[in-house]
């Protein structure tokens, strides 16, 4: 391998306290700088997989690496580094903006990590910039657009610099042009991402690489293009193309 | 009449619309009849006023309500309208408040828009299915959904504080940088108290 890989997991493998067993063992590796789509029908076990990645869930067994670094659950200290490394970007924008104000939002992960006066704030600036809101830095969240708080959920994001970004469904309750601007701005980062979704066209559109997470285990994994074009695949793991689209 | 005339001051340096201040103060109107009542039952001695026999006691208690009541809610008026709630909160916390109380209030102002749009579509959702709460039986109806309501507020809390540990949240919220406050903003703030306590020390004086 030429690159650092930013994401490793191995074996991971996962049951809920009630017996349900979510994970069976999933292998994957993404190096540092690709864009990879997680696809997968309700219920596969993606969301639990994204809860692995900042040790929210504890690793019962397998493996997680973030940067080459184990995540280990019974770490705290090394648990708050991992989350300033893996950015989550959570599906409903209302979870993920708590503060009274975008700019104090944005400021949340930034702070905790330690910035403070000029640097917080320059960091703040930034990461509004990178997804086109810094004109709403004094709003609160409740008066932007739904399409305009997923943005800022992403700064909140983009603020703490993470080694990945993580988004869970970001094209979902999109209008047709938020969604674009939001491929727009997936695109113009230079970050590693791992992008949750059912939205298979959005997937191509914005990631070379797409693994299918299916029963628990990653079933396939490849170009998107060829996964995209294997109808067969799809179809036996509940994924289908919007009518219309052929690859 | 003192302490009236420096709120109405405040209240027109403020510039805040009469209209809105009057409006305002109608929810003072249920105190204002119970006050009016209070001269027409009690003890003691009486009194002739315009053909009516009032009690002593009860015309001044009355009138002490009315007066106590007034200023308390123009005081009130005059804090909520010139003051948004945020700053109130950043009030608070200057004044040393504990920061979990801090914590939940603006949590509640984060949220009261998310939880009331989520109670109207709960409504709408009802009423599209031909619901309508017109009487003591529905009342099963309205408190399901009032339930509903609490599970998934409850439910967004999780995630709301999973989101929050994600970006490295523990337990303690970032402190505002708050700008100094200046000589000519204490003196503001604290010229009402002092006005106030000038009324007090002169009308003990001419008493």
């Amino acid at each position: 391998m030429t690159r650092n890989s930013s994401l490793e997991i191995k074996e991971l493998a996962f049951a809920y306290p009630d017996g349900n067993q979510a994970l069976f063992g999933v292998n994957l590796n993404i190096s540092q700088g690709e864009r990879v789509a997680l696809l997968g029908p309700n219920g596969a076990g993606k969301t639990t997989l994204v809860m692995h990645l900042n040790g929210i869930l504890p690793t019962m067994q397998g493996e997680v690496k973030v940067a080459g670094q184990r995540v280990d659950s019974k770490n705290p200290a090394l648990i708050k580094a991992i989350r300033h490394k893996v950015g989550i970007v959570f599906q409903d924008p209302d979870d993920q903006l708590f503060m009274p104000t975008v700019g104090e939002d944005v400021a949340f992960g930034p702070y905790n990590a330690g910035l403070r006066g000029a640097e917080l704030d320059v960091a703040v600036d930034n990461a509004l910039d990178l997804v086109g809101m810094r004109e709403f830095i004094d709003r609160p969240p409740h008066h932007l657009s739904f399409g305009q708080r997923r943005r800022v959920a992403v700064a909140t994001v983009l603020a703490m610099k993470p080694e990945i970004l993580v988004m869970d469904e970001p094209s979902s309750n999109l209008d047709p042009a938020s969604r674009r601007e939001l491929a727009e701005i997936v695109r113009s980062l230079d970050i590693t991402l791992l992008m949750v979704t059912h939205d298979l066209p959005f997937a191509f559109e914005l990631c070379e690489r797409s693994v299918i997470l299916s029963g628990g285990i990653i079933v396939a994994d490849g170009s998107t293009k060829e996964i995209l074009a294997n109808d067969a695949l799809l179809h036996s793991h509940r994924l289908e193309l919007p009518r219309g689209f052929s690859f | 009449m003192a302490y009236f005339s420096i709120i109405s001051l405040a209240i027109s340096l403020a510039r805040l619309p009469w209209k809105t201040v009057v409006k305002r103060s109608f929810i003072e109107i249920p105190f204002i009849a119970f006050a009016l009542l209070m001269p027409f039952f009690g003890t003691g001695a009486k009194v002739d006023l315009w053909g009516l026999s009032l009690y002593r006691e009860g015309l001044i208690a009355g009138a002490g309500i009315i007066a106590k009541g007034t200023l308390g809610i123009l005081t009130a008026i005059l804090l909520s309208s010139s003051t948004t709630a945020r700053e109130l909160l950043r009030g608070l916390e200057t004044l040393r408040l504990p920061a979990l109380l801090i914590q939940i209030a603006t949590f509640m102002l984060r949220y009261t828009n998310v939880v009331n749009d989520e109670m109207e579509r709960m409504r709408i959702a009802r009423a599209s299915r031909g619901f309508e709460a017109t009487g003591i039986k529905h009342w099963k109806v309205i408190a399901n959904s009032a339930g509903a309501l609490f599970i998934r507020s409850y439910e967004r809390g999780e995630r709301v504080h999973l989101a929050m540990i994600s970006r490295g949240y523990t337990g303690h919220m970032p402190q505002e940088r708050r700008e100094k406050t200046s000589l000519n903003e204490l003196a503001i703030g604290f010229s009402l108290p002092i006005l106030a306590c000038l009324a007090l020390l002169t009308s003990w004086v001419v008493m």
